[in-house]
């Protein structure tokens, strides 16, 4: 919409600067006819107010985004283009009929928890984020009307923001990605893509979930909370920085994350660590998503002495469609920070796991999952085969 | 002038001698150094007890903490840098003999690159640890025996040319197998991985890592330790060798192999650790002088005690670990275009 709008809005300015310039150049010409004079001024008073109002006739919006870039955005936008990752979980979860492609192609233990036809959408690669896989042209053919990258909010991804939609002249939306801005940028998207409705109600969802935490953590003390490791990778030593998009749900939940630079340090990504510095740290919950970690650290006697191997605070998160805790760092970690601060402070938050989980995957992927494939899921957050 | 000649040949070869003594010595003094650093504070009084503890077969509940982090993290670990330093040294030192070119690495005939490409097809396909490190030391393994292979089946060059130029393709293609599982990755827990396993680490080494490794780089030694003065006669060149009587033909396959045994064998547990392979033996040749007898055991020590420098600074630097494949390349690469500049070469 937005490639035939400037053209017309272009076409309806130069009729009325050639009507006006008609007007000027034949005032004093020998076969000045006084009704073509006339005639030219409607036309010319016609095309002016056709140009003044063509940008309310078409009907488009201006809005701000996370990064505060005005996009002129069209009205009636049926296809969305996610730039990574992240941004699909967002699309999906607010309006799946809208989104042309996942950025990877859902695996296939991932298929069932996805809502029939959207599983089949063909990958259409990454725009942003680790490792650009996206061609412009693979953009172009889904026709999107709208890109969308949801996550950190650089300069690197405003300019390639900027660059994509000036090349391709599709509307490019940068939202912004941290947990706290959830409910926000579920309302913006939803209020652009015309789904205010359900995007009020995730919103609502989230902000609850976000106030019934706090209530309850405001008591807790800093010294009470427990002290977090994410283990990453095969072998448990990789972890994210605290204050990193990756580890923010530890803190969210209650939780604090001992891999902790202090305040001052500037690398917030994705690090590697060794033992010693676990054992050293003596983490007393250990996270993870990686089944093969999972299943050796309660028999390595490197990890035995670590709190949590004592403890038996491991949690093995599952990762389908996405995961809870991470991975992308999108709307789905709100289900994990519900479970996570039910493993935290399993006396404040006692939940039913089995239909808390059917109700999320029902409200947010629009899925009604199947007694199995329940059963599969609480089996999985609970360590099971 | 002969007189001369004959006091500096003199001279060296008792510096020699006394050179692997001193570093011996040097070594054994940094690893004890070693197990005294780390994020986890071990007083020397707290180490000698664990050792006595050890030495008497007590056990002592109490101190289990002190214990996991002496005898399961921090001494496996030293004995890996050790071992990955000499290997890697010695397997550089083979290969610059061979191919009789300083400028050459253990990586010259692929064997990282495969290692990586094994690796990271592990990753990729989300198998444990152990499977990971046997993809790995397969993939240097059938690397080079690819390249080998293409070698013998391209005649009428030089033979060392065409295995080096059959190595610097076969690597390349390995290389860009990797993007490839790089690009196909999951990039939020697959691709870090892979990063991290061709950056090199020994941030998740095991004691039983060291204990599969070091027999099979135990194993390319016996060859390279029993045939030390063909070695010499090798890097004459084959037509010389052949002239004194032995095969260069069949002595490079085997010299190749071991050579490929080491180094494939510690790359599967430490993952891509340059550098090492190949400043080592050059420094190593500037000490002792080409004759290999001396050369091997002195690019070994010296290997494994700039290893375990490497692995330490990497360990403690900052409280995360820093990729070794950084660290050796900060000190390797000036190092080497010293070398280079200098022009020396003697063999």
């Amino acid at each position: 919409m937005a490639e035939w709008r400037r053209p017309c809005h272009l076409r309806a300015g130069i009729l009325c600067y050639n009507q006006l310039k008609n007007l000027i150049a034949y005032r004093d010409h020998d076969s000045y006819d006084i009704l073509t004079h006339m005639i030219r001024f409607v036309l010319a008073i016609l095309a002016f107010i056709h140009f003044l109002c063509l940008p309310f006739e078409i009907s488009a919006r201006t809005v701000t985004d996370s990064a505060g870039r005005e996009v002129d955005v069209p009205d009636n936008i049926k296809r969305v283009y996610a730039a990574g990752p992240p941004a699909s979980v967002l699309i999906y979860v607010l309006a799946h009929e809208k989104l042309t492609g996942w950025p990877r192609a859902p695996r296939s233990y991932e298929r069932p928890y996805i809502a029939g036809p959207f599983r089949d959408l063909p990958e259409t690669g990454r725009l942003t984020g680790r490792g650009d896989t996206a061609n412009l042209e693979v953009v172009l053919r889904t026709r999107p009307d709208l890109i969308v990258d949801f996550g950190s909010v650089k300069d690197t991804y405003i300019s390639l923001a900027n660059a994509v939609q000036e090349q391709t002249g599709i509307p490019y939306i940068l939202m912004d990605g941290r947990f706290e801005n959830t409910p926000r940028a579920l309302r913006l998207m939803g209020d652009i893509l015309g789904a205010k409705k359900r995007s009020e109600t995730l919103a609502k969802y989230v902000e609850n979930l976000f106030s019934d935490l706090d209530e309850a953590l405001i008591r807790i003390k800093e010294s009470n909370r427990p002290r977090v490791y994410l283990a990453r990778g095969p072998a448990g030593l990789e972890t994210g920085l605290k204050g990193s998009i990756n580890t923010e749900i530890i803190e969210r939940a209650g939780g604090r994350n001992v891999a902790d630079p202090g305040p001052g340090a500037k690398r917030r990504g994705i690090v590697q660590t060794s033992i010693e510095q676990v054992i050293v740290a003596n983490p007393d919950t250990i996270i993870t998503w990686d089944r093969n970690f999972y299943d050796q650290v309660r028999n390595s006697p490197l990890w035995s002495d670590i709190d949590a191997v004592k403890r038996r605070r491991v949690y093995l998160s599952p990762t389908a469609p996405f995961g809870w805790i991470d991975r992308p760092p999108s709307i789905n970690r709100i289900f994990g920070l519900k479970w996570l601060a039910s493993l935290f402070y399993p006396e404040l938050f006692n939940i039913d796991l089995t239909m808390e989980t059917r109700n999320f995957y029902k409200l947010f992927y629009h899925v009604e999952l199947t007694d199995n494939e329940l059963d599969g899921l609480i089996k999985w957050a609970n360590g099971q085969n | 002038m002969g007189e001369r000649t004959k006091l500096i040949h003199s001279h060296i070869k008792l510096s020699a001698k006394q050179a692997i003594v001193l570093l011996g010595i040097f070594v054994v003094l940094l690893a004890v150094t070693a197990t005294l650093i780390g994020p986890y504070p071990l007083s020397l009084g707290e180490v000698l007890a664990a050792f006595s503890r050890y030495i008497l077969g007590e056990t002592d509940p109490a101190n289990s903490k002190i214990n996991t982090v002496l005898f399961s993290v921090r001494i496996p670990r030293i004995a890996a840098a050790l071992l990955v330093g000499a290997a890697l040294s010695a397997a550089g030192t083979v290969y610059q003999g061979l191919f009789r070119n300083p400028l050459v690495s253990p990586d010259i005939l692929g064997v990282s690159a495969g290692a990586g490409l094994g690796a990271a097809l592990g990753i990729f396909l989300s198998l444990p640890i152990v499977a990971i490190q046997g993809f790995a030391f397969a993939g240097g393994m059938a690397t080079v025996t690819l390249v080998y292979m293409v070698a013998i089946a391209v005649r009428g060059h030089e033979p060392t040319l065409v295995l080096v130029l059959a190595g610097v393709v076969v690597g390349s293609l390995a290389g860009a197998c990797i993007s490839l599982l790089k690009i196909l990755a999951d990039p939020y827990d697959q691709l870090p991985a892979i990063i991290f396993w061709l950056l090199g680490s020994l941030a998740s080494i095991k004691s039983n890592d060291v204990w599969s490794a070091a027999p099979v780089v135990l194993l390319g030694l016996i060859p390279l330790v029993l045939l030390r003065w063909r070695m010499n006669l090798m890097t004459l060149g084959d037509e010389e060798a052949m002239a004194l009587g032995i095969d260069p033909k069949r002595l490079r396959v085997l010299f190749i192999a071991s050579a490929t045994l080491i180094t494939a064998s510690v790359v599967a547990i430490s993952g891509v650790v340059g550098w090492v392979g190949l400043v080592m033996p050059h420094i190593a040749r500037l000490t002792v002088g080409p004759n290999f007898d001396r050369l091997l055991p002195t690019a070994m020590l010296m290997g494994a005690g700039y290893m375990l420098i490497v692995d330490t600074v990497a360990r403690t630097m900052v409280e995360t670990e820093t990729p070794l494949g950084i660290l050796t390349a900060f000190v390797g690469a000036p190092v080497f275009l010293w070398l280079l500049a200098s022009g020396r070469r003697s063999w």
